[in-house]
């Protein structure tokens, strides 16, 4: 089958309608600062970050919030200067809609820099202090993964990856926030490029930017012209060409074992926006306050990117963007095929929000569901090489062992199979609810096999215990024997 | 709730009525040319089959208690009654059609769960199942009618044919298929060029269809051209037509290179009976076929060979049904064993070794 796709790095993909020149033309406009920001504790995958301001306080732009906990974790900054109202459950920006603990900031309206953020000469430092200073500026992966960047890089030092692989793929309709980017801030991006190469060790960096970009492609070239180790690569634009494990197989030709990650195959990925943010840090000291996002859909009136404090409500971003021209049939946080529905316009922008999107009924085009008529279309979508069809037809018959044997757990849920299905079966959906119940069991079993191990050590206590006390007073009853006896002699 | 929902907000363009909408627009031509080749008769067939397939699925949906608006609109019951018209002898009688329509919707389609659930081929079950109850009647075989023509039938006669008692000199006017022909000729121990003497066969003519044979399947160009639109449209793929035209081509090929008295060349299999409508439109049935690529490479052949197989040395002169149906029981265990390879592991679905150890692990 080979022969047949060697102009197609990737096997399935879709090409799902880019709507990308709606938002694409216009620059970046820098988002007046809103009277107040909600800056959840948790905007990366890990632990929460752990508060460290007290209702009434006063912050300072950059200044710590909340700190990491753990190894994996990231700490959170005030994106303005103001005072502390609140720190209170408020709704997440996450697909359950359910609250978190947010950080509630009324702006002063000055935005100004605590003290020590200026700017320092990187290069004078040691690779870790580098490396340090991203951990510190709260810095996860900005495509939506919320990774915490620190330990890739810290892993990337440690083990053999020889390939940074700077992720411009921007696959997700609408979303132009990496493009914008790119044409506007090359340099910034190289200068990170350099120090991303300088802190890891890592031999040399590869940007992949889809070829629907030709701006970015050239703007990016001329910025890394006199590198030689930094290489702009224009990839196919083919949906979900921004997963790191299809841009790693487009750009190196390898593909990450299931069981590993990209670092098992010399790769680093980061996204743009992450990098752009690693230059900001390390560059200025400034941690991660503010980022850039697509806003976008049908029913807004002036799509555009924007440069956003985080913790700015939706319903200012959209203000700031014209509005409404009618009432949006959904609002997804991300791109239409991996970005989720948000309850409404009260969910904060995260540090992992690429982009916020308004979409007409049209847009949406949701379907009733037919019954699956096994056209294979999924079949031949799936860039992971899975059987969506299979899984969701055992899945609907609660057979989960049968669904993971099909290689459930491979998949992306990149939403190709869903978006291509002439029945529109929400076979994402399918996926999304079998794997978090599998993590369930896994859950109970592990939970089972903890109460064993605790009851098992329960039993040994009181079996010491009582071994001890039957040992205690057989001591007594000697000792008052003896007492006894030495009384009597 | 709506925070649930999961991605994608947004979908191609399609639906299982586009599906089938394109299915039924590029057998169009061929139904066209059908009608025209066969006059009214041909017309009332394809009319009756449609609508009474369409009767059959509202009323199975309706003893199912399943909603009928949805289904019955999905384009996929008026598909079924244009395939069997296309399969069925232009002058069929018109029981023939909704005996064939009702049989394909109701124990073909319902029986088994309703759309997508049949493991095979409604309309191939529908025709097998004629041919073997109404061999007389599936295997009349009038020679063309052109409308227009001089020998254009008139209405009345048409309606005859097709509602009533018929017409007097059908045996005049019908003879056997050429596959028919060569089958008994052979059975006489007369070699093929002898046979092909009297056969009044050519490739050219046969490949635009002015010959005898089923309603819609005597113009190879014209379903040519319809297979070409839905593999254009990307409504299939190539991998089953291919695979079983290959199949087609090379098994009698190489026969007739072994034993050109006994064994016909490829063309003849290619431009007769039901060999192109199978293969862009039969065996590219989503519901009966396997769903890999690698699958259907093995089905198509597996339709190629058993189709050769059953002219050859079987007791019918055509085979395409039988061969698609045992392909049809077949693809289960075909989607079973052929899986494609997943990203990151081997074919066995082992993770793929590391090229370099990190400390990661």
């Amino acid at each position: 089958m080979k022969l047949f796709n060697f102009h197609k790095p990737i096997v399935g993909g879709v090409h799902p309608i880019a709507r990308k020149a709606e938002s694409n033309a216009l620059p970046i406009n820098v988002m007046p600062m809103p009277k107040r920001l909600y800056v959840p504790v948790q905007q990366h995958s890990g632990n929460p970050a752990v508060p460290e301001v007290d209702v009434g306080d006063r912050v300072w732009k950059g200044q710590l919030l909340a700190h990491g906990q753990g190894n994996i974790s990231a700490p959170i900054h005030s994106p303005t200067s103001g005072t502390v109202i609140a720190i209170t459950p408020h709704t997440a920006p996450h697909p359950s809609g359910l609250p978190i603990l947010t950080i509630v900031i009324e702006s002063d309206g000055e935005d100004r820099w605590l003290d020590n953020v200026m700017p320092i000469d990187p290069f004078g430092m040691s690779a870790e202090q580098m490396i340090d200073k991203v951990g510190q500026a709260g810095i996860v992966g900005m495509g939506g993964a919320t990774f915490p960047a620190v330990v890739k890089l810290r892993l990337s030092r440690r083990s053999k990856v020889h390939t940074f692989i700077i992720n411009g793929g921007e696959c997700e309709p609408y979303m132009t926030c990496d493009d914008r980017l790119m044409r506007e801030r090359p340099e910034q991006i190289v200068d990170s490029i350099r120090i991303v190469l300088h802190a890891t060790q890592v031999e040399r960096a590869l940007i992949g930017i889809e070829d629907n970009k030709p701006e970015a492609i050239a703007a990016m070239r001329l910025a890394c012209r006199h590198r030689a180790d930094i290489k702009v690569v224009a990839v196919p634009a083919l949906y979900p060409m921004g997963s790191a494990q299809h841009l790693i197989k487009t750009l190196m030709g390898v593909e990450v074992p299931s069981d590993g990650r990209s670092a098992d195959v010399g790769a680093l990925v980061h996204n743009i926006g992450t990098v752009y943010a690693i230059h900001k840090a390390v560059r200025f000291g400034q941690p991660l306050v503010s980022r850039v996002i697509t806003v976008s859909g049908g029913v807004v009136k002036q799509p555009r990117n924007i440069e956003v404090p985080i913790g700015t409500l939706l319903s200012d971003v959209f203000e700031f963007a014209g509005g409404f021209e009618q009432a949006p049939a959904r609002v997804v946080m991300g791109g239409p095929m991996m970005g989720y529905v948000v309850p409404d316009l009260n969910v904060p922008v995260v540090k992992g929000t690429s982009g916020i999107l308004a979409l007409t009924a049209k847009e949406v085009s949701e379907q009733q569901p037919m019954p699956c008529i096994r056209c294979g279309s999924c079949v031949d979508a799936c860039p992971c090489g899975l059987l969506p069809l299979q899984m969701a037809a055992h899945i609907r018959s609660d057979k989960l062992d049968k669904a993971t044997e099909f290689g459930l757990v491979d998949c992306i849920a990149c939403g190709c199979c869903s978006y291509v299905c002439p029945s529109h079966i929400p076979l994402v959906q399918y996926f999304n609810y079998a794997k978090s119940e599998l993590a369930d069991q896994q859950r109970a079993i592990h939970k089972n096999e903890e109460t064993k191990k605790l009851v098992e050590l329960r039993k040994q206590r009181l079996d010491r215990e009582a071994a001890e006390k039957a040992a205690a007073i057989a001591k007594r009853k000697a000792d008052a024997a003896r007492k006894k006896t030495e009384k009597a002699s | 709730m709506s925070a649930l929902i999961s991605g994608p907000h947004t979908h191609a363009p399609t639906s299982v009525s586009i599906v089938m909408g394109h299915v039924i627009l590029a057998l169009i031509p061929a139904t066209a040319y059908g009608v025209y080749l066969f006059g009214y008769p041909a017309l009332f067939l394809v009319i009756l089959c449609i609508v009474s397939a369409m009767a059959a699925e509202a009323i199975s949906l309706f003893l199912l208690n399943k909603p009928i608006r949805p289904f019955l609109l999905d384009g996929s019951a008026a598909l079924t009654g244009l395939l069997i018209a296309l399969t069925l002898p232009p002058w069929a009688p018109w029981w023939i059609a909704v005996v064939g329509c009702s049989f394909a919707i109701i124990i073909g389609k319902h029986v088994f769960g309703g759309i997508g659930q049949n493991i095979f081929n409604p309309a191939m079950l529908a025709r097998v199942m004629l041919l073997i109850a109404f061999p007389l009647e599936m295997t009349t075989w009038v020679i063309p009618h052109p409308l227009f023509s001089p020998t254009a039938l008139s209405f009345s006669d048409s309606l005859n044919i097709t509602f009533g008692s018929g017409i007097a000199n059908l045996d005049a006017v019908s003879s056997a298929s050429l596959l028919g022909y060569i089958k008994t000729e052979l059975t006489l121990g007369k070699t093929i060029p002898e046979i092909m003497q009297h056969a009044n066969y050519d490739p050219l003519t046969s490949f635009i269809g002015m010959k005898n044979g089923s309603l819609g399947e005597t113009s190879g160009i014209l379903l040519l051209l319809g297979g070409i639109y839905l593999l254009a449209m990307r409504i299939i793929s190539w991998h089953i037509p291919v695979a079983m035209l290959t199949a087609l081509i090379a098994i009698p090929t190489l026969f007739h290179l072994m034993n050109p008295d006994r064994y016909v060349g490829a063309d003849y299999h290619i431009l007769n009976g039901g060999a192109m409508i199978a293969a862009f439109f039969f065996a590219t049935d989503y519901v009966t076929s396997p769903s890999t690529k690698t699958g259907k490479l093995i089905f198509g052949a597996g339709v190629g060979s058993v189709e050769y197989l059953i002219r050859t040395w079987g007791s019918f002169p055509e085979g395409v049904g039988f061969a698609i149906l045992l392909m049809n029981a077949l693809t289960p265990l075909i989607d079973h064993y052929v899986r494609p390879r997943i990203y990151g592991r081997t074919y066995l679905g082992k993770p793929i070794e590391s090229p370099i150890k990190s400390d990661s692990k």
